[in-house]
């Protein structure tokens, strides 16, 4: 028995608090982005300028109607919050495909491969984190107009790096050990050997930083919706009701408070939700 | 008082695995004690325990720890951290991982008379080149300076043991200190060991996998196996005459250079160790036995073959 | 026809010096010539940086030589496929814990070579993983098994599974019983040896350990800093040592034979680097009965009637 073994704490997994806090977050974050049509008490994008500003439900003169309050053009909020937590779950898991599919090839192969090809990679690599991202995601957007396709298209092909430096040190951990030594003397292709002895090992660690990923991918579509060049209006992107509710922030600050909050707690329950993960399928595989 | 520690039916549990279920020994002044047993017996867990460095979660039971006489379960976190590295001293089985690559062996070895005896730099680091010269290690200047990761695993075994010898402990616990290293490297360490105990009076607790070095290197032996200690003795009497039938298993099971015969097959145990959980009552060896019968569900006595000779069994002699 | 020749083959790795030392060369296989009949047992044995596992890589495919020839039954390594390649030669590797794909279960592990040939049907492979997992002495159920819920003495069975279940003529043991317990050590020993009798196997067999040399192999040479520096039938090595060395290593073996103390073996406190390979007689700075034109000479090989040594002072 080692004294490593013996030292190193209990794992967290199935029986942890936070995990589940996570799980549930995710769970209805998830719900609200697939259902989001039949969830809605309203039409996100109806106006109302009668019932402008209206309060939410825990203020005096509130409507029973609208529990969380209307905008400034009476749009009931609670519709547009969940249209909005489907936005921000569309673009994570989007761009998180888009920069994993990247990332994870070149991380793989350069770090499988090794020589030229690892060169080439460590290359993209460094170019890759000197661009500055969110200034490239303003540019085209401000040069090419803003759109969904277009957003995650250009988040997908900046963000792919903490993919790519993950999958390649990794890859290089699994690619020494004996079981893939004996694949190889076992007469496997190098596909073969890949998918199936070094991806399934590496795949734990991936998905830590796929939850990172996407969380950062919500957070600066927020980011950008807020300047005004993330998501068109009038899609109601969190990003851009706390860029509108700008305006009313001293007078009613629910406007602001309620998407930031949303925002905080979805960006939380992903990384929670991601650690636990990690411990359940990190458990047994090989690095 | 010439015996160092002490240590009366010990019991460490983790979770829901009885790691170790009752072991007993006790290490004199200048006496080598190897505590012997394969993998998953619970020896290197019994070393942790007596230096109370366990994982959180272990839960340590004993009717006796003592050290010196010092109930070592009633010291506090700082009372065990004054006698750690000091009085009490322990080596581990892999040097790459023992010494911490991104200090130089002079500051790791420094660091631990400076904080016990409250040294200056100056006389910590004269001990030391002290030490390393006492090891067998030349140009002691030189190594001082330099960083784990320049010397051999030899090299590197050597360095631990003298950062242990910096403070004169007087017991030294070892575990498995030389599994790690070439054979040829094994004897000239194993030879440090037993002359330093010579000079120094040390107590040994030293724990190992290996019949060959228990049989060379220790004055007694206890044979542990599932958590207990099963057999106890004088290191002669236990090659002798051993009475438990796991010791002669294992003893059948070492191969003699010399005296091999080819086509013959290897003495082997057959079957695997058992995993022990709370409440397991009787002989943990009784599958792989040979000899068991129904008694050997229940509680097992302890039977002295000698005046200092025991084992865990109920068989006649 | 020898199941394995190598001739003259030579290994060299470079280490990069970071950014302020030099390059650094290792000579993990300096010119090593030997042949390895059918049905034989050859045992290499010698210490960390001798470069016998560099060698048994070398003989795999899985390193390149840098000079040198290696054939295994006629044929030239270079010349064949990997898939060919695996028909002849297969591993058995000293780690169970890191030789077996841990998310694998037991049955796709065996399987996986029967399914990179790529030409037998489903049935097929079922049926010979069922036979080679029952001649390992494992049983049907443990196939469903992960690695992790084996021991170590089953886990080098699944590994010597794995390995055979192609039918390969030569398996090359890379220490397969260091990492286990000495009780288990047997049954698996026991195990190859059965094996290699009823399936008519060649094997290499690498270890520090001399007594599980002694057992095993009919053959042994003994290597040092990249070159074998004796080689002989396994009874004359052990009854009648010649080089230095294999004296040494014979020496220092400590038999659970109690109070005879710990041997003196007299090697002296310089380390053995490969980085660093002595001139002349590479052993010299170690060697008790060294000579000054030890230092200078290179010894060439001494041939005996099967096997040889290099050294300046044998006879």
């Amino acid at each position: 028995m080692s004294v490593s073994s013996v030292t190193s704490g209990p794992r967290r997994g199935w029986r942890s608090l936070s995990t589940w806090i996570g799980a549930v977050i995710v769970g209805v974050a998830a719900i609200c982005a697939i259902f989001a049509p039949l969830l809605v008490p309203h039409d996100p994008f109806a106006q109302d300028l009668g019932k402008r500003l209206l309060v939410p439900f825990w203020m005096e003169g509130s409507d029973p109607s609208h529990v969380l309050g209307t905008d400034q053009l009476g749009r009931d909020y609670l519709s547009r919050l969940i249209y909005g937590c489907r936005i921000s779950m569309l673009i994570g898991v989007t761009v998180s495909v888009v920069s994993g599919l990247i990332g994870i090839t070149l991380g793989v192969l350069g770090g499988f491969l090794g020589g030229r090809v690892d060169d080439a990679v460590l290359f993209a690599i460094t170019t890759r984190l000197s661009i500055p991202v969110v200034l490239v995601a303003l540019a085209v957007v401000g040069l090419l107009g803003s759109s969904m396709t277009l957003l995650v298209l250009t988040l997908g092909l900046l963000l792919w790096d903490r993919f790519a430096v993950v999958a390649r040190s990794t890859t290089m951990q699994v690619r020494n050990l004996d079981f893939v030594a004996a694949a190889w003397c076992a007469g496997c292709s190098r596909f073969r050997i890949l998918i199936g002895e070094v991806l399934p090992n590496i795949a734990s660690h991936l998905v830590v930083v796929a939850t990172l990923e996407i969380a950062l991918a919500i957070l600066l579509e927020a980011a950008l919706s807020f300047l005004g060049l993330g998501v068109p209006p009038p899609l109601p992107s969190w990003g851009l009701m706390i860029a509108e509710a700008k305006d009313y922030m001293f007078f009613s600050p629910w406007v602001i408070v309620i998407p930031g909050v949303a925002l905080f707690v979805l960006v939380m329950g992903i990384n929670l939700l991601g650690d636990g993960l990690r411990d359940l399928l990190g458990a047994r595989s090989a690095p | 008082m010439s015996t160092l520690l002490e240590i009366e039916q010990l019991e460490v549990e983790f979770g829901r695995t009885a790691a170790v279920r009752g072991a007993s020994l006790t290490v004199e002044r200048g006496e080598t004690h190897c505590l012997v047993g394969e993998s998953g017996c619970g020896k290197s867990v019994t070393a942790l325990s007596v230096m109370n460095l366990l994982a959180r979660g272990a839960r340590r039971r004993a009717r006796r720890l003592a050290f010196e006489g010092l109930d070592l379960p009633g010291l506090s976190e700082s009372g065990m951290a004054h006698l750690r590295g000091n009085a009490m001293a322990m080596i581990f089985q892999e040097p790459m991982t023992s010494l911490n690559p991104a200090y130089t062996v002079g500051s790791q070895m420094t660091e631990v008379l400076r904080r016990h005896k409250r040294a200056s730099r100056r006389t910590a680091l004269d001990r030391a080149a002290d030490l390393l010269a006492r090891v067998g290690i030349t140009a002691p200047g030189l190594r001082l300076g330099q960083f784990p990761h320049q010397l051999s695993g030899g090299l590197r075994q050597r360095v631990m043991i003298a950062m242990a010898l910096m403070c004169e402990p007087r017991l030294l616990i070892a575990d498995e200190p030389t599994t790690a290293l070439d054979v040829t490297v094994q004897a000239q360490i194993l030879r440090l060991l037993a002359s330093l105990q010579r000079d120094l009076g040390l107590g040994m607790l030293l724990i190992t996998h290996d019949l060959g070095i228990v049989a060379r290197v220790a004055h007694r032996v206890s044979v542990m196996y599932a958590g207990e200690v099963v057999e106890s003795a004088a290191t002669a009497e236990l090659f002798a005459n051993p009475r438990h039938p796991y010791t002669q298993g294992l003893l059948r099971c070492v191969p003699v250079p010399g005296r091999i015969k080819r086509d013959e097959p290897l003495g082997s145990i057959p079957g695997t160790v058992p995993r022990i959980g709370p409440g397991f009552e009787g002989c943990a060896f009784r599958e792989r036995c040979g000899f068991g019968d129904e008694t050997c569900h229940q509680a097992i006595p302890r039977h002295a073959a000698g005046p200092t000779h025991e084992f865990l069994c109920r068989l006649p002699a | 026809m020898n199941a394995i020749e190598v001739k003259g083959v030579r290994k060299t790795f470079r280490l990069k010096g970071g950014l302020l030392g030099a390059d650094r060369h290792v000579v993990a296989v300096d010119d090593v010539s030997f042949a390895v009949p059918t049905g034989g047992v050859l045992g290499i044995v010698g210490e960390s940086g001798c470069g016998k596992s560099t060698l048994a890589r070398l003989i795999l495919g899985l390193l390149e030589p840098d000079a040198g020839e290696i054939a295994i039954e006629g044929q030239r390594v270079t010349d064949m496929d990997r898939r060919a390649r695996a028909r002849l030669i297969q591993p058995v590797f000293q780690d169970p814990f890191a030789s077996l794909n841990p998310l694998a279960r037991v049955r796709d592990i065996v399987a996986m070579p029967l399914k990179a040939q790529g030409d037998l049907p489903t049935h097929e492979i079922a049926k010979r993983v069922d036979d080679m997992l029952s001649r390992v002495g494992l049983s049907k159920e443990m196939g469903q098994r992960l690695p992790a819920e084996l021991s170590g003495g089953q886990r080098q069975r699944v590994a010597i599974a794995r390995a055979l279940v192609l039918r390969p003529r030569i398996v090359v043991c890379d220490e397969p019983t260091s990492a286990l317990d000495v009780s288990v050590q047997a049954q698996i020993l026991n195990l190859l040896a059965e094996l290699r009798r009823d399936l008519g196997l060649t094997y290499l067999f690498i270890s520090h350990n001399l007594a599980v040399v002694e057992h095993v192999a009919s053959d042994v040479a003994v290597m040092y800093l990249g070159r074998f520096v004796e080689r002989a039938p396994t009874e004359s090595l052990f009854r009648a040592p010649e080089h230095p060395y294999t004296k040494a290593l014979l020496a220092s073996v400590l038999t659970p034979e109690p109070g005879l103390g710990v041997p003196d073996v007299g090697l002296g406190e310089t380390l053995p680097d490969p980085a660093d390979i002595p001139l002349g007689c590479r052993f010299h700075p170690r060697c008790p009965i060294a000579e000054p034109r030890c230092a200078v000479e290179t010894p060439p090989l001494k041939p005996r009637p099967t096997g040889g040594v290099e050294c300046l002072l044998a006879s």
